[in-house]
C-alpha cells in the first residue's frame, strides 16, 4: 500500500446556538510516507479542524465528522476513543503553534516527554529519561543531559518547539501533524526549525502534514498542496503546480497580494478584496464569488452552483474547482497573473 | 528635506527581578542607544526579531514609555522628558496605530465615538462637526460612513485596523508609529492594509515609523530601513541598499532566513543559519551583541562594541561588515 494516510468525503460540521458551522465539507486527500502535504488557508478556511479530525480529537466534542479517515488502511473516524488513544503518539502525533500552552508548566520538558514514550512502550522510568535526552539531543538541543530536567518557562520560543517536536517523535511516529509549527517564531529560528523538521523526514521516513497560512513556508518544505477557503479544497495538485501554475482566482490573488523580496517594491500589492465569508453564511455557489474579479466571465453559475473539483486537464493530478473553463483562466493566467508574480 | 524626528541615544532599561532579598535588581537593557533621523514625509521601517527592542523604541519616540537616557526632538523641540500636559499639544502630529485590532479598540465604544475622541481631547472641533469628520475618515479608510454607530466586535480583523488606522489620522497627524499593523492580519487582507497605508502616506505627506518583523512586508512599504538586534541598531540604508546588498551579518542572514513562495527559489538563494537564539537581554554578550550569533566574529568583537558608521550607502556597526 503506497498512501499511509487516505482521507475520503471528511466533513465536520458543529451545531452552534448561531447555527450549522459547517467547517470542513468533503474534503478527500492522500498522503505517502516520508511526504509533505501543506495545507494552505485563511483563518477559518477549515485547516486546523481537518488536523484536528485526523487525529481523532473531536470524539466527545459537539462536532459531527462524517467520512473515512484511514492511518495504515484502519478507519480512525470509526473507532472507539480508545482505540484511537493507541494510535496518537504510536501512529501519528501532532505540534501546535504555541508550544507554550501545549506544554504543562508543572512537569519538566524531560518528564512529559517520556511519559509520552512510556505510554507505547514497556521501558523503566530511567530508560524513558534516556530516551528524552536522545531525543531532545536529536532535535538540536544543547547540553541535553541538563536540560532534560528544565520546565517550559526556562525554554525559549524556539527550545520549546523543539522539545515538542522531540516529545512528538519519540515513538517514531508514521504520521506528524504539524499546526502551524512556526508561526510564532522568529525568521532565523523558523529557518532552523524547518530544517530539523526536513532531517527528521528524511531519517525516519515521517509522513507531514504541515498547516500554515505562509506560501513561502510552504514552498519550502511541502510537496504537495491542498489549497482551503471556506472549509473547502478550492485547488490541489504539487508544490510547483499551485505555486507556479495556479488555476483557481484565489490562489492568484493570495500569490500577488504577498509582498516578496524579488521584483518592484513600488508596484501596488494586488490586494484581493473584501474578506473570508464567516462560516455561517457561507455564499452561494462558489463560496469565492463575492470576492473573485473574474465571475463575470462565467455568469450566474458562481453564484447559483458549487463547481467540482476536477482535474486541470484529462488525468492530472492537479485538482481545481472553479468554473472558468481552461481556455479562458489559461488566457487570465499567462496575461493576467503571471506578469504580476 | 527637514528633519522631523531626530534620536540620538535612546536608551531603554526596564528593572528586571531582583536577586534576593539585598541582592541588586537585574536589568533588561531593552533599547541601548539607538540614534537615527526622519525626514518629513519619509517611511522608515524599523525590523527585527521578537526582543530586539523595535517596538519599545516605537513606544519612546510617541512617548508612552520614559526613555533611560537619551533625546528625542520631534520638529526641533525637545521631547524627551516633558510631561503628559506638555505632551498633548504635540500628540496630535504625532500618532501611533497598534498591532493588535482587538485589544486597541475600547469595546464599550461605537466606531464614531473612538475615531471622535482625538478630537475631544486635543480640545479641536473639525469645521463641520466631529461627526460629519468622522464619517469622511472612515471613508479614507475605506470603511462605510453608515458603520458610524456600530461596536468594534461587529468588524472584521482588518476593518478594524482600519478603524484604528482612521483613528491616528484624525488630527492630521505628522508622523505615525506604526507598531506591527498588519501582522495580526490575513494574507489577503494585509495587502489591503499595506496598501491604504501606503496611499495615506502619499496623499497626507505623512512620515512613518514602520515597525515589523516581516522584512518582505517593510521593503513594500518603507523608503529607509533600519535593523535592530538587542537593543541595538545595527544597520540603516535606503531600501534597495538595504536589501541588495546589507552589510551587516546580521542583516544578511535575516534575509536569507525569509522563506519565498516560489518553489525554484528555494535551492538556488544562498543560506545563512544562525544557531542559537537571541541572547539575553539582561546580560548581553560584551562588545558586539551580535558575536555570540555571527560567523565572522574575532576577538575584537567580544571587546568593542561596533560604532554605528558609514560604508558605502549604508550606516553600519560591524567591526567587519559585508562588501
Amino acid at each position: 500500500m503506497s498512501n499511509f494516510l487516505e482521507v475520503k468525503d471528511l466533513s465536520v460540521r458543529f451545531n452552534t446556538e448561531d447555527g450549522v458551522v459547517q467547517a470542513v465539507d468533503k474534503l478527500s486527500f492522500s498522503l505517502e510516507k516520508g511526504k509533505t502535504l501543506g495545507i494552505v488557508g485563511e483563518s477559518g478556511s477549515g485547516k486546523s479542524v481537518t488536523s484536528l479530525a485526523i487525529m481523532g480529537l473531536h470524539k466527545g466534542s459537539r462536532a459531527e465528522v462524517t467520512g473515512q479517515i484511514l492511518v495504515e488502511g484502519q478507519d480512525v473516524n470509526a473507532m472507539s476513543e480508545a482505540q484511537v488513544r493507541k494510535l496518537r503518539g504510536k501512529s501519528m502525533a501532532m505540534i501546535f503553534q504555541d508550544a507554550l500552552a501545549a506544554l504543562h508548566p508543572y512537569y519538566t520538558v524531560g518528564n512529559q516527554i517520556a511519559e509520552a514514550y512510556q505510554v507505547h512502550n514497556k521501558v523503566s522510568k530511567n530508560e524513558a529519561k534516556k530516551r528524552a535526552i536522545e531525543m531532545l539531543d536529536r532535535v538540536g538541543i544543547p547540553e541535553p543531559q541538563k536540560r532534560v530536567n528544565d520546565y517550559p518557562h526556562q525554554f525559549s520560543g524556539g527550545m520549546r518547539q523543539r522539545a515538542m517536536i522531540a516529545m512528538a517523535l519519540s515513538c517514531n511516529p508514521s504520521l506528524l501533524i504539524a499546526d502551524e509549527p512556526t508561526t510564532a517564531l522568529d525568521v532565523t529560528v523558523q529557518a532552523q526549525i524547518l530544517e530539523l523538521l526536513r532531517d527528521l523526514q528524511k531519517e525516519f521516513g515521517t509522513a507531514i502534514i504541515l498547516i500554515t497560512h505562509d506560501l513561502g513556508v510552504v514552498a519550502e518544505t511541502a510537496d504537495d498542496i491542498l489549497l482551503m477557503y471556506a472549509g473547502k479544497a478550492i485547488e490541489y495538485g504539487t508544490v510547483r503546480d499551485v505555486l507556479q501554475k495556479p488555476q483557481h482566482p484565489y490562489g492568484w490573488g493570495l500569490l500577488t497580494s504577498i509582498p516578496r523580496l524579488t521584483g518592484d517594491p513600488d508596484k501596488k500589492l494586488l490586494a484581493i478584496p473584501g474578506a473570508p465569508p464567516s462560516l455561517i453564511s457561507v455564499p452561494s455557489g462558489c463560496a469565492f464569488n463575492p470576492r473573485c474579479t473574474y465571475v463575470s466571465q462565467v455568469g450566474a453559475a458562481c453564484s447559483s452552483s458549487i463547481p467540482d473539483l476536477l482535474p486541470v486537464s484529462a488525468g492530472a493530478h492537479h485538482l481545481v474547482r472553479c468554473h472558468l473553463d481552461v481556455k479562458t483562466r489559461e488566457d487570465i493566467f499567462k496575461n493576467q497573473v503571471a506578469p504580476n508574480l | 528635506m527637514s528633519t522631523i524626528l531626530k534620536v540620538e541615544g535612546l536608551t531603554k532599561h526596564f528593572p528586571g527581578n531582583k536577586n534576593g532579598l539585598f541582592g541588586k535588581r537585574d536589568v533588561v537593557q531593552a533599547v541601548d542607544g539607538v540614534s537615527f533621523e526622519i525626514a518629513a514625509g519619509e517611511a522608515v521601517g524599523l525590523v527585527g526579531e521578537s526582543g530586539c527592542g523595535k517596538s519599545t523604541t516605537g513606544r519612546l519616540i510617541t512617548r508612552l514609555l520614559e526613555p533611560t537616557a537619551g533625546k528625542i526632538e520631534f520638529e526641533g523641540q525637545d521631547i524627551t522628558h516633558l510631561s503628559n500636559a506638555q505632551m498633548r499639544p504635540i500628540r496630535s502630529d504625532l500618532q501611533m496605530i497598534f498591532q493588535d485590532p482587538y485589544a486597541s479598540l475600547n469595546p464599550r465604544h461605537t466606531v464614531g465615538t473612538i475615531v471622535g475622541t482625538p478630537f475631544k481631547i486635543a480640545g479641536k472641533e473639525p469645521a463641520g462637526g466631529t461627526k460629519k469628520r468622522v464619517q469622511e475618515l472612515l471613508e479614507i479608510v475605506g470603511l462605510n460612513p453608515e458603520h458610524y454607530n456600530r461596536y468594534p466586535h461587529e468588524f472584521s480583523g482588518g476593518q478594524r485596523q482600519r478603524i484604528g488606522i482612521a483613528r491616528a489620522l484624525a488630527l492630521r497627524p505628522k508622523l505615525i508609529v506604526a507598531d506591527e499593523p498588519v501582522s495580526a492580519l490575513d494574507v489577503s487582507i494585509q495587502a489591503q492594509v499595506i496598501n491604504l497605508m501606503k496611499d495615506l502616506q502619499k496623499e497626507f505627506g505623512l512620515a512613518f515609523v514602520f515597525i515589523a518583523h516581516d522584512l518582505a512586508v517593510v521593503r513594500h512599504f518603507a523608503q529607509r530601513v533600519a535593523v535592530m538586534y538587542l537593543g541595538n541598531l545595527v544597520e540603516i540604508a535606503d531600501r534597495d541598499t538595504l536589501y541588495t546588498n546589507p552589510k551587516h551579518p546580521y542583516t544578511k542572514a535575516l534575509l536569507s532566513a525569509v522563506p519565498e513562495a516560489d518553489p525554484d527559489a528555494v535551492g538556488a538563494r544562498e543560506r545563512i543559519r544562525l544557531t542559537g537564539d537571541v541572547p539575553n537581554p539582561i546580560n548581553p554578550p560584551s562588545g558586539c551583541r551580535f558575536r555570540t550569533r555571527c560567523w565572522k566574529a574575532q576577538e575584537v568583537c567580544a571587546t568593542t562594541p561596533p560604532q554605528l558608521l558609514q560604508v558605502g550607502k549604508s550606516n553600519v556597526a560591524c567591526h567587519f561588515p559585508e562588501n
